[in-house]
C-alpha cells in the first residue's frame, strides 16, 4: 500500500496556500469596523473549525467503508482523519476563547450555541482513542471504533442544531443562508484561508497515512527477516499496528 | 423476529424480577442524587429551569447505571455465544435490549418523579401532566437506543464502566437540552407555562435517527 504518493505536490500546494492565506490576512483584508485587529483570529479559527467537523464527518464516512469492505487501510484512514481533527479540535478551542475573551471579555461563554455545540462534539471525540485503547483484540478494535465514528459522525450535525435552537446569537454566522455580511476582500480572504487549511489537513492526514503504514509496512518485514521471536512485542496503542 | 424480541425481553424481566440488579440500584442513586443536590444547592425546594436540569442530569445519570449492567450478564455468562449460535436475526438483541432498558428507566421514573416531586419540587405539576409523561417518555426513547448501543460496546472493552458514561454522556446532551427546555414551563412556580412544543419535535427527530443508525450499526458489535 502506497500512501506516499503525489505528497510533495501536496505539501507545496498547502504551504503556499497558508502563505497566500496569511499575506492576505495581514494586509489585504481590511481591519473590522467593531472589534478591530483581533477578529482577524477569525481567519484561523473559522476554517479550523469547519475542517476539523468534516475531518470527523470523514472518519465517519472511512468507518462506513471500513465496515462494508473490511479493509484494514480504511480503518486506519478513519483513525487519522479523526486523529488530526481532534487536534485540530484543541486549536478551535483555544482560538475561540481567545476571540471570546476579545471581543466579549470572558474566555468561556455558555449561551453561545456554538462554541457550546464544538465544545460537546470535542469531549465526544475525546473518548475515541481511550475506547481503542481499551480493546486488545485489533479485529474488534478496529470494528468497534468505526461504529463510534459513524455514530459520532451523524451525531455533528444534529448537535448543532439541537445546540443552535436552544441560542442566543452572540456568535457571527459567518455561513447563514444569506451569505454573512461580509465585505468582498473579508469574502475572498477567507475562502482562501478555508482552502489553506483544507489543503493542510489532507497533506498532514496523508503524511501520517504514510508514515503509519511505513512503520506497519517494516515491522512486518522485520518478522520476515527474524521470525517473531526477534521482535519486540507490540506495545497496546489506540493507533492501527496491522495492515 | 417477534418470537426472539419477546423471548429475549422475558428473559431480561425475569431476570431482573429474580436478581434485582438494576432498577433498585438506579433508584436508590436517584434519590440519593435528589438529596444531594438538595445540599449542593442549600434550597429546599425548587422550580423552573432548575427543577428541569436536577430531574434531567439526575435521571440521565441513573441510567447511566443501567447501561453499565445491560449486557453485563451477556458476557459474563456466555449469553453472547448463546444467542449468536442460535439461528436469530442479530438485530433482535438490540431491540429487545432497548425495550428492556426502556423499561428500567419507565420502571424507575415511576418511584423517582414523584420523589423528585415531593422532595424538591415547588409547584405541583399535576395539570401539565400529559406534557411531562409525553416528554419523559421521548426522552426516554432516546437514552434507551444510544444507551443500549453504547452499552453494547463498552461492555466488551477493558474499562467498561469508563467507557460507558463517557461516551453516553455527550452523546445525550441533546436529549437533557430538549427534555428539560421542555419540562422547565412544566415546573415554573405558580402554574405551568405555555408548553414549547418544538422540542417534543426534536426529541422524537433524536429518537427516529439514533435509533435507526444504531439498528444499522449494531450487527457489528455482535460479529465474532
Amino acid at each position: 500500500m502506497t500512501f506516499g504518493r503525489g505528497l510533495r505536490a501536496l505539501s507545496i500546494a498547502s504551504a503556499a496556500l497558508i502563505t497566500v492565506a496569511f499575506a492576505l490576512v495581514f494586509f489585504y483584508a481590511p481591519n473590522d469596523a467593531d472589534q478591530g485587529f483581533i477578529q482577524k483570529i477569525f481567519y484561523v479559527h473559522v476554517p479550523m473549525a469547519i475542517v476539523a467537523l468534516c475531518g470527523f464527518v470523514a472518519g465517519g464516512v472511512f468507518a462506513i467503508k471500513h465496515l462494508r469492505s473490511g479493509d484494514r487501510a480504511d480503518d486506519l484512514r478513519s483513525y487519522v482523519a479523526i486523529h488530526i481533527s481532534l487536534v485540530l479540535a484543541v486549536g478551535v478551542l483555544l482560538t475561540g476563547s481567545i476571540w471570546a475573551r476579545a471581543s466579549w471579555g470572558h474566555w468561556w461563554v455558555w449561551d453561545e450555541p456554538t462554541l457550546v455545540s464544538f465544545l460537546i462534539v470535542f469531549l465526544l471525540y475525546a473518548c475515541y482513542q481511550p475506547l481503542r485503547f481499551s480493546i486488545e483484540d485489533p479485529e474488534r478494535q478496529a470494528r468497534y471504533a468505526a461504529v463510534f465514528a459513524i455514530v459520532a459522525g451523524a451525531f455533528v450535525p444534529l448537535n448543532f442544531t439541537a445546540v443552535r435552537m436552544a441560542e442566543s446569537l452572540t456568535h457571527p454566522r459567518v455561513l447563514s443562508t444569506t451569505g454573512g455580511a461580509m465585505p468582498g476582500e473579508m469574502r475572498l480572504t477567507f475562502i482562501v484561508a478555508l482552502a489553506g487549511m483544507a489543503c493542510l489537513f489532507v497533506t498532514l492526514w496523508r503524511y501520517e497515512l504514510a508514515s503509519k503504514s511505513a512503520s506497519i509496512q517494516l515491522r512486518s518485514l522485520k518478522r520476515r527477516l527474524a521470525g517473531d521471536d526477534g521482535l519486540a512485542p507490540l506495545n497496546r496503542s489506540a493507533a492501527p499496528q496491522h495492515l | 423476529m417477534r418470537a426472539t424480541v419477546s423471548a429475549l425481553i422475558r428473559k431480561d424481566l425475569r431476570l431482573e424480577l429474580r436478581a434485582f440488579e438494576s432498577v433498585p440500584a438506579m433508584l436508590m442513586f436517584s434519590v440519593s442524587t435528589f438529596v444531594l443536590f438538595h445540599f449542593g444547592l442549600d434550597r429546599s425546594s425548587l422550580a423552573g429551569d432548575l427543577a428541569a436540569g436536577v430531574l434531567w442530569v439526575t435521571l440521565l445519570l441513573a441510567a447511566v447505571l443501567g447501561m453499565n449492567r445491560l449486557f453485563l450478564a451477556e458476557r459474563e455468562q456466555g449469553g453472547f455465544d448463546g444467542f449468536l449460535m442460535a439461528p436469530v436475526d442479530r438485530t433482535a438483541l438490540f431491540v429487545a435490549k432497548a425495550i428492556v432498558l426502556f423499561c428500567f428507566l419507565v420502571a424507575v421514573e415511576l418511584v423517582a418523579v414523584p420523589a423528585f416531586v415531593i422532595l424538591l419540587l415547588e409547584p405541583d405539576p399535576g395539570q401539565a401532566l400529559p406534557e411531562l409523561l409525553a416528554v419523559l417518555l421521548l426522552a426516554d426513547a432516546g437514552i434507551a437506543v444510544v444507551g443500549t448501543l453504547i452499552g453494547a460496546l463498552g461492555v466488551q472493552t477493558r474499562a467498561r464502566d469508563l467507557i460507558v458514561p463517557l461516551i453516553a454522556l455527550p452523546l445525550l446532551v441533546p436529549v437533557v437540552i430538549a427534555a428539560s427546555e421542555a419540562s422547565a414551563p412544566l415546573f415554573a412556580a405558580g402554574g405551568a407555562d405555555a408548553f414549547p412544543a418544538r422540542w417534543l419535535v426534536v426529541l422524537a427527530l433524536y429518537d427516529a435517527v439514533f435509533g435507526l443508525l444504531a439498528y444499522a450499526v449494531f450487527d457489528f458489535l455482535l460479529e465474532e
